[in-house]
């Protein structure tokens, strides 16, 4: 099989650096992901065609799907309040497939900051955000988010003011949180399309808000 | 579980404990463990194992495994014994093709089959 051995820049489509390349000697565990697919494709469990889609369709998820979410709920009344009530189905009315999980989004507002963890995995709204960051599954952040958040937050940056009451929502294989993070003042008028620009990943999780118009 | 002996959870119910730094490292996926994930969704999804199938077998792997093995490592060992448990195939079918494929040659990229 060709490698290309060019120097990715910057960030993949999902949002993540581009590591770097596997071209490395073959792993035990790699081997066993090789055995595993052909011994479910020789069984008629699955295709090879249907890995490859299953691959497509989550590399085409990306924060952008729950940024356009987000703006939604910040321009159009009736979405923020069916986003509020059953934002599964919310996701499922952008055309987002939210799978088998439930979603539920979690509203900041000038008093309240909302974060997402999952103490006990990686439990994630992939579905609307991709798959999630390598810290979001660390030790480190699982352990703490739920004990010292308004430390773990300072670490991305995000100082919140005493004040400011700080919720965390421990997540489950069956039931995810997003965060509708609060609308930049100064964006009054603004289209859903650039409002989304403003809607970063990390505002979704809560450990950042949505960016400044600049 | 000892450590659930003294105190009453398992190494995987971290929440609340004490640790360092999070760590601001992230990386995109490789292809690998993209099939993993695929493989994962594809076959849970036709119902060969459940998500709770998928956790048990993670959580049983224990605190060693956490900190040794890759995330998708653990997931692949994960399914694969998932797999292994319904009868999908057997661990000789398993043992036979893993050899197969370590003979292909020595790097992810030349082993596939066409």
């Amino acid at each position: 099989m060709p490698h290309d051995h060019h120097h990715h820049e910057g960030t993949s489509p999902s949002g993540h650096p581009y590591r770097a390349d596997q071209d490395g000697p073959l792993t035990y565990w790699q081997a066993m992901e090789v055995a595993v697919r052909e011994l479910l494709v020789e069984k008629g469990v699955v295709t090879a065609d249907q890995v490859q889609r299953q691959i497509e369709a989550m590399d085409a998820r990306s924060p952008a799907d729950g940024a356009a979410f987000v703006a939604r709920t910040w321009t159009d009344p009736d979405f923020a309040a069916l986003a509020r009530r059953d934002a599964t189905a919310a996701c499922r009315e952008m055309g987002f497939d939210p799978g088998t999980m439930r979603l539920i989004a979690v509203e900041n507002d000038e008093g309240t900051h909302n974060v997402v963890v999952c103490t006990l995995c990686s439990c994630y709204p992939r579905n609307l955000l991709g798959l999630p960051p390598d810290w979001y599954k660390s030790r480190e952040y699982r352990s703490r988010t739920v004990r010292e958040p308004r430390a773990v937050l300072r670490e991305f940056g995000l100082d919140l003011p005493e004040g400011t009451t700080v919720r965390v929502h421990d997540s489950t294989a069956d039931m995810r949180y997003v965060v509708i993070p609060r609308r930049p003042d100064g964006t009054d008028g603004w289209e859903a399309d650039l409002l989304a620009a403003l809607v970063t990943r990390d505002s979704m999780i809560g450990t950042g808000v949505a960016r400044v118009p600049s | 579980m000892s450590e659930a002996g003294t105190t009453g959870r398992r190494w995987h119910d971290m929440g609340g404990d004490a640790a360092g730094p999070v760590p601001g490292d992230e990386h995109d996926f490789a292809l690998w463990e993209k099939r993993v994930d695929a493989l994962m969704i594809l076959a849970s999804g036709a119902g060969h194992f459940t998500v709770d199938g998928l956790r048990r077998a993670l959580e049983d792997m224990g605190e060693a495994a956490f900190e040794e093995m890759s995330y998708y490592e653990r997931w692949i060992a994960a399914v694969n014994q998932n797999l292994l448990e319904g009868g999908v195939y057997s661990i000789e079918e398993l043992g036979r093709k893993m050899a197969e494929v370590q003979a292909r040659g020595d790097s992810y990229g030349t082993v596939q089959d066409g």
